[in-house]
């Protein structure tokens, strides 16, 4: 199939890619350097997912993700910058340095985070979905969660609320086949996962997660379908990380010949040789995109590092809404 | 008037509904059935299948949508059957609700408000009896609520819509029933939701407690005096952010302290007052202080063996006596 857009959204849509892997990439290093901590999960291999879905959705639109949500945050319009100071813990990072990679938030575009409880954005979606249609609003729920939430009763009781009540939810499950290091049939009875949402009433299909373009078609149809009152969607799409599941896993799980064998379905690869075929993009096209991410990653670097930390002072702000008056 | 309890938590809801159109009641059997405690029998008729919503038993998932729609734009009323099921919501009610707004730098508040009943008495067994308040009180993030009197029923679900943050309310079963006069006033029942409440004045000893206990206390309080010995009760009212200026005050003026807790000891509310006291009101003290609390046992069903198990009356004042060194 000829990719069906123009020459600039076609290359908005690699350019984004990119822009995740050369993140995800410096944040490892970062890491590695000691400037970020705690646990890390890298989106690497999974891009075409969340750059894809995310191109579908209005600006007004509310999103959930995971704890593997960088590249989610950085195509929904949170900056480089807020990102690498937030996982620098500096209080110019989204989330004030208090959530870490995990738990990226940012109230202008509508992004609920960042949560780290596997299935535990599911309700949260729902219920702004709820809130969007008594208060009449237009909007689209897209809520990501990978395959291992779809084993939480969380995810059933959502699945099962969305659709009794109709809510506008489009469900994004993010298969990449382990639940950290068990496998999808090593946890599942049922390893179909449209099956299971099917059953809730909710029109399911599956997507090649690691294809930018049938992504992006997919979730244009689910968005439409949501956004004219037809109730929830549900979508499986099937990637692969390339990276291990944190820093600290050492991947005994999975063979290197699986591993190598997706690697060579790269989605940026895939892509660019289609544009490249299609005569949309040239190498020193190419080559410039990966230069204006390095030079971005570069900057937000530069950035958490010159950040500031919040005052110790500070630690109780924000508990609740107004002070307690002890 | 003269109005119960349920009565009285049931005008309150229906001031909050009329009032707010963004406020709306979700739950289980809230609708149709009219509430499993019947207090929002005939909303479904008033308010319409929209504001009054029952929900599947999903309590994770209808609380957690609770707070999606409270950090968008709507002011939810959720309603949990008892303390006891509440526990399959404790996820999205620790792990979400009390943190997403520290979490994120402040950049939401959550104002929901959870409803739930507590306590034992009604032979019910150990799946529908615990006092589990602390375990909430424990958590920085969310405020939790006892109203123990028909003007706290009345009064204090407004001031808790309009707090920007988690508000949990308990209702002890066993209040449901009772009746009392409520003032046609309402500035005799719009209740602050930050102070405990000196029920009983007095100089001899305090007593502290709050929710279902509270009326037990009072009648403890009432066979103290025929005796000489003049209880102050203190009804916390609010057990988190606990109101520790009342309390001390009160210690400080009694020098001798009994808690009163539906809930276990071990590492109960009782056991956090005490700490309190301890830390503020030490040198005030003129005996050990001392608590009446539920037996560290599941609370069983039969009468004889559930009444053991709570803290009754006759356990209340023959503490006091003890501490007054009259038995």
């Amino acid at each position: 199939m000829t990719i069906p857009y123009d020459k600039d959204f076609a290359v908005v849509l690699l350019a984004d890619m990119i822009r995740i892997r050369r993140m995800e990439e410096k944040a490892a290093e970062m890491y590695g350097l000691g400037k970020i901590r705690g646990f890390l999960h890298l989106y690497i291999g999974e891009e075409a997912i969340a750059v894809g879905a995310l191109h579908a959705l209005s600006p007004d639109d509310n999103v959930i993700a995971t704890y593997r949500e960088h590249g989610h945050a950085l195509v929904r319009g949170i900056t480089m910058n807020s990102i690498m100071a937030e996982m620098f813990g500096k209080r110019e990072g989204c989330s004030r340095g208090r959530g870490g990679s995990m738990h990226l938030f940012d109230r202008a575009t509508r992004f609920f985070g960042g949560t780290a409880i596997v299935a535990s954005g599911i309700p949260l979606a729902v219920g702004l979905a709820l809130a969007d249609r008594m208060q009449k609003m237009q909007r689209v729920t897209a809520c990501f969660f990978g395959d291992g939430a779809v084993a939480e009763g969380a995810f059933h009781e959502s699945m099962n609320l969305a659709a009794l009540w109709q809510l506008p939810v489009l469900f994004l499950c993010e298969n990449n086949y382990y639940a950290m290091g068990t496998a999808l049939d090593r946890y599942e009875s049922q390893t179909d996962l449209c099956v299971k949402a099917s059953s809730y009433k909710m029109p399911a299909v599956k997507v090649d997660g690691m294809d930018v373009v049938a992504v992006h078609e997919t979730i244009k149809r689910a968005v439409s379908h949501v956004r004219a009152g037809n109730g929830p969607y549900f979508v499986e799409l099937q990637a692969y990380r390339f990276r291990p599941h944190s820093m600290f896993d050492p991947e005994l799980y999975r063979a290197r010949d699986e591993v190598d064998e997706w690697r060579r379905r790269d989605p940026i690869q895939q892509y660019y040789a289609r544009l490249s075929d299609e005569g949309k993009l040239s190498e020193a096209e190419y080559v410039a995109l990966g230069a204006n991410a390095d030079q971005e990653i570069n900057n937000a670097v530069d950035f958490a590092e010159a950040g500031t930390f919040e005052p110790i002072e500070d630690l109780h702000r924000d508990v609740y809404t107004t002070e307690l008056v002890p | 008037m003269t109005i119960t309890y349920r009565e009285a938590m049931r005008e309150a809801l229906r001031e909050a509904l009329k009032s707010d159109e963004r406020v709306f009641l979700m739950g289980e059997d809230v609708g149709r059935y009219g509430g499993s405690y019947a207090v929002s029998k005939g909303f479904l008729e008033e308010f319409g299948p929209e504001r009054i919503r029952d929900t599947p038993l999903s309590e994770l998932t209808f609380v957690g949508a609770g707070i999606g729609a409270a950090i968008n734009g709507m002011r939810p009323i959720v309603e949990i059957m008892t303390v006891n099921f509440s526990l399959l919501a404790l996820d999205q009610i620790v792990n979400m609700a009390a943190v997403l707004r520290h979490m994120s730098g402040g950049q939401w508040s959550i104002p929901i408000v959870i409803r739930m009943t507590t306590g034992a008495g009604r032979q019910l067994g150990a799946q529908h009896s615990h006092s589990l308040e602390c375990w909430y009180a424990h958590i920085p993030g969310i405020k939790v609520l006892s109203p123990a009197t028909i003007a706290d029923a009345r009064g204090m679900l407004a001031p808790a819509l309009l707090d920007p943050d988690p508000v949990i309310i308990f209702e002890h079963a066993q209040l449901y029933n009772m009746e009392d006069e409520l003032s046609d006033d309402a500035s005799n029942w719009r209740c602050d939701i930050r102070s405990a409440a000196v029920r009983k004045k007095g100089n001899h000893l305090s007593l502290i407690t709050y929710g279902g206990s509270l009326p037990k206390t009072m009648q403890a309080a009432e066979l103290l005096a025929a005796e000489g010995i003049n209880a102050e009760v203190i009804d916390l009212r609010v057990l988190r952010p606990l109101d520790i200026g009342t309390i001390i005050a009160s210690v400080k003026n009694t020098h001798r302290a009994i808690v009163v807790d539906e809930g276990w000891k071990t590492c109960g509310l009782s056991a956090e007052i005490m700490a309190l006291i301890m830390e503020n009101a030490f040198y005030e003290l003129d005996a050990p202080l001392a608590r009446v609390c539920s037996e560290e046992v599941p609370i069983p069903y039969a009468k004889h063996l559930e009444d053991a198990a709570l803290p009754q009356v006759s356990d209340i004042v023959s503490t006091a006596r003890i501490m007054m060194g009259k038995e």
